[in-house]
């Protein structure tokens, strides 16, 4: 047998029997990597999230660069001919442009609305800012929660008890109602104050989460021994404990960005949120719904852009689950088992395993 | 436990009262409640402001008149609530009164339906895992995670209202249609029941030509115009019931179980006609109610009388055949009056209603005033429930999973006891642990999702007097939806710990 595989993975050293073909698998798939190459190994076999996070990726890019971003009176602009706050003459009755058979997409290929706004670049834009609501809304978030968290569950007792109580009064108010009430103050200031806003709001559930995982963390041995060797309290929460709860902050943080996505969107909807001259998804599908029968591509693509930001975020939550997670073991497919079996038994059983 | 339940809710209550002041103060303070009257151009302008100041003590800081607002709210103990009153000299008391009931009736019915969907599902998707079947549902979930409330509603309104009552009027299915449906549902069932090669084929076979018979059946008869169920629909059904409920409650091994849910059957079989006919003319809510408890005793009762040596499993078993067969019977009741409501004068042939909680002026019985429900509560409930199903799903999975790896699950099987044993009795009472406090921390959450599915909606309830009141920075409605949303969500926390604290003997609260 000639391979070009180094001579660790020569097949035929396994004990035969291959009972336990699962965790040999599971075990040499890892061994010798470190934490993060394990985690980054797991997540691009999670093929859900690797699509999503492409997907992501290219939508990112294309509201990004199609219109320009605008931050104050920066404003390089984009590749496309269009704006979103400049009407034009109405072609075709303001129907898309764009057909699949033949592809070709037109001059407004998802359409215009009544004055004659290009619905492609409206889009892009209220999908600019749905994303960056998310980015602003996810790292304040994050950034509370876990401090509140590993505070609370690192010096236990009264500090706990206060951090503690103070999350149960901000859990208690529904998200969208707190949102909507800060939302109505501070919305005109535009969108980055409307995500500062409520990354104030949303960092609860982390918190609780972050606390129980430093509650257990702290009573182990690495934690004994860094206190033994001199270490402050923040250089134990920061760099002993915390790296090993970065997995639940990972996971949760991206969940809580799908979540932030939605609650945007909602509040827009309900005139809380983003307000005009600029746009948002939210408040796109808002202006438009009673045009549903006449017009529905104002209210068809905005409301497939904040679907697949959300799905690709959750699918990508998923991924790194699955991938921080260490009692997750991967179902071994069909074709892994047999090679697995080969090695083990390499004379009698591989047609029959390879069949299975 | 006592001293437990106390101090939790002494915490409770300081919580909500905390609660309560950050909402009322940032309320108070999220605009100017004078901002109309100020740029109004009447000529009794400073009157009209000062009449408004006096009567929502506007010159009091919202820091203090938050006090006002609590001592009003304190009356409640004496019997003499005072939620204050809004812009418009409305009493709160009586708005929320009004709007209370329709929200909570909404979300009441939202939350059991996604309940018992969403643990359902999620509970075969773990007994079936990586089958075509979770996959699916996988992925369904994550869609749903990632719908916007208001999108869904918009496209519910659109298609299944007014495409379905477009579809009521000529009710035939296009005979393209039943072979499509036909072949989805042959892969679902294909998926779910756990088969291999040519029995995997059979199922296809079954459940495909099955729904195309059953579907050729509802076209032919012109069912869609006047829906029932029949006696011999309910006589199946109810034997169909009695053997399911047995297979989960006790197996059929408990000749006893089976023999007490076949006898509760035929007692429902035998007062169909008397009750389509006959009592049930007369009934109102609350004898409704009062049937509906009467019929799970009897079936109680017959179970005990068949029950043998270990009477409790047979009498509960006969109890739940009871009570689904007596909602069998109930169900082709509101079919009955089905077709008097869809052709009576205010609903004109279009019964799924997209606007509104009710049909103003609609005459009838108890059945018609139900069905109307049913047809203005349809579009609401399926868009609430859409997100928490799809949680619900994924934890109730995800906590099977957990429990059926556990090492008493495999005893409990090295033992030689039933599948179904396993499944019910050790893996399905423990996974529902952390699935309740799970469910009792999302009440929040579906209410929040409630005052956007009312708006689309146009429903009179909470979300309406909290938008109107904030709308005119207005702190009374708010904080009167506020109290009534917070303290559930506090009422709802404390019982979750609670539960927990009953189901898990692990968990100490001395």
């Amino acid at each position: 047998m000639t391979n070009l595989e180094p001579p660790v993975q020569q097949p035929g050293h396994h004990a035969p029997g291959g009972t336990d073909d699962e965790s040999s698998i599971e075990i040499k798939d890892i061994a010798g990597l470190s934490q993060g190459q394990i985690v980054r190994k797991r997540f691009f076999r999670h093929r859900g999230a690797l699509i999503a996070m492409f997907a992501l990726l290219f939508i990112i890019v294309l509201a990004f660069t199609s219109v320009g971003p605008q931050f104050g009176s920066f404003k390089p602009g984009g590749w496309w001919p269009f704006t979103w706050n400049v009407a034009g003459a109405i072609e075709n009755g303001g129907r898309p442009t764009l057909t699949v058979f033949p592809l070709s997409f037109g001059n407004h290929p998802f359409g215009q609305d009544q004055v004659g706004r290009d619905i492609f670049a409206v889009v892009m834009r209220g999908t600019q800012q749905s994303l960056m609501i998310m980015v602003i809304v996810g790292s304040i978030a994050t950034i509370i929660g876990t401090v509140v968290g590993a505070v609370s569950g690192f010096y236990r007792g009264i500090t706990d008890a206060v951090l503690m109580r103070f999350t149960d009064i901000i859990i208690t108010i529904p998200v969208i109602v707190i949102g909507a009430v800060l939302g109505r103050r501070f919305g005109f200031a535009g969108a980055p104050v409307l995500a500062l806003i409520l990354g104030l709001v949303l960092w609860t559930g982390l918190a609780r989460l972050v606390r129980g995982e430093f509650l257990t963390l702290r009573e182990r041995e690495f934690v004994d021994a860094a206190r033994v060797a001199g270490a402050r309290d923040a250089r134990i929460i920061f760099r002993h404990i915390l790296p090993n709860a970065i997995g639940v902050i990972i996971v949760n943080s991206t969940l809580l960005m799908a979540a932030a996505i939605l609650i945007e969107t909602g509040l827009s909807f309900l005139g809380y949120g983003v307000q005009a001259p600029d746009t948002s998804l939210g408040k796109i599908i808002s202006e438009n719904q009673a045009a549903f029968s006449t017009r529905p591509w104002l209210f068809w693509w905005p409301g497939l852009f904040i679907i697949a930001i959300a799905l690709c975020i959750n699918f990508i939550g998923d991924g790194l689950r699955d991938a921080f997670d260490p009692r997750q073991k991967r179902m071994p497919t069909g074709g892994a088992l047999a090679k697995a079996k080969r090695a083990g038994q390499p004379v009698a059983g591989s047609q029959k395993a390879g069949d299975k | 436990m006592a001293t437990f339940v106390i101090r939790r809710l002494i915490a409770s209550i300081f919580i909500l009262l905390a609660a309560t002041y950050l909402m009322y103060i940032l309320t108070a303070l999220s605009g100017d409640p004078l901002e109309d009257l100020r740029t109004s151009t009447a000529p009794n302008k400073a009157q009209l402001i000062e009449s408004r100041t006096r009567l929502l003590n506007l010159d009091v800081p919202p820091f203090l008149r938050y006090f006002i607002w609590l001592a009003g709210v304190g009356k409640c103990f004496i019997g003499q609530c005072d939620l204050g009153v809004t812009v418009q000299n409305q009493p709160v008391t009586i708005l929320l009164a009004q709007a209370a009931g329709s929200t909570l009736q909404l979300v009441t019915i939202a939350s059991l339906v996604a309940i018992i969907l969403g643990i359902t599902v999620g509970i075969t998707t773990a007994l079936r895992q990586y089958s075509g079947y979770d996959y699916g549902v996988t992925f369904i979930s994550f869609l749903f995670f990632s719908l916007p409330i208001f999108w869904v509603a918009v496209l519910l309104k659109q298609y299944i209202a007014i495409g379905f009552n477009d579809f009521l009027a000529d009710p035939k299915i296009e005979y393209w249609i039943i072979p499509i449906i036909a072949v989805v549902s042959g892969l679902i069932w294909m998926s779910i029941i756990p088969r291999k090669g040519l029995q995997k084929l059979l199922t296809f076979g079954i459940a495909a030509v099955a729904t195309a018979g059953i579907l050729f059946y509802l076209d032919l008869s012109d069912w869609f115009s006047t829906p029932h169920i029949g006696i011999v629909g309910i006589i199946i059904s109810s034997i169909a019931v009695a053997f399911g409920v047995t297979v989960i409650s006790t197996g059929l091994k408990r000749r006893r179980a089976l023999y007490a849910a076949l006898t509760v059957a035929g007692v429902g079989i035998a007062i169909y006609y008397p009750f389509l006919y006959g009592f049930s003319l007369s009934l109102e809510a609350w004898s409704l109610a009062l049937l509906a408890l009467v019929t799970i005793g009897v079936s109680f009762a017959i179970g005990w009388f068949w029950g043998g040596a270990d009477r409790l499993p047979v009498a509960r078993t006969a109890a739940i055949t009871g009570f689904l067969v007596a909602g069998l019977i109930a169900l082709d009741r509101f079919m009955f009056v089905w077709n008097q409501y869809a052709n009576s004068g205010r609903i004109k042939g279009r019964p799924i209603a997209t606007v509104g909680s009710a049909t103003p002026g609609l005459e009838g019985s108890l059945w018609v005033h139900g069905v109307d429900l049913f047809t203005h509560l349809l579009l609401p409930t399926i868009a609430l429930i859409l997100i928490s199903f799809a949680s619900y799903t994924r934890y109730s999975r995800a906590s099977l999973l957990e429990v059926m790896n556990q090492d008493y699950i495999r005893t409990a099987r090295a033992k030689g006891l039933t599948e179904r044993t396993v499944v019910v009795r050790h893996a399905f009472r423990n996974a529902l642990i952390p699935i309740a406090t799970i469910v009792a921390f999302d009440i929040g959450g579906i209410i929040g999702g409630a005052v956007i599915t009312e708006r689309v909606f146009g429903f009179v309830g909470m979300g309406q007097l909290f938008q109107n009141g904030l709308d005119h920075v207005d702190p009374n409605p708010v904080m009167a939806f506020f109290l009534v949303t917070g303290g559930l969500a506090i009422l709802f926390n404390l019982l979750a710990d609670l539960v927990y604290a009953g189901l898990d003997p692990r968990i100490r609260v001395s």
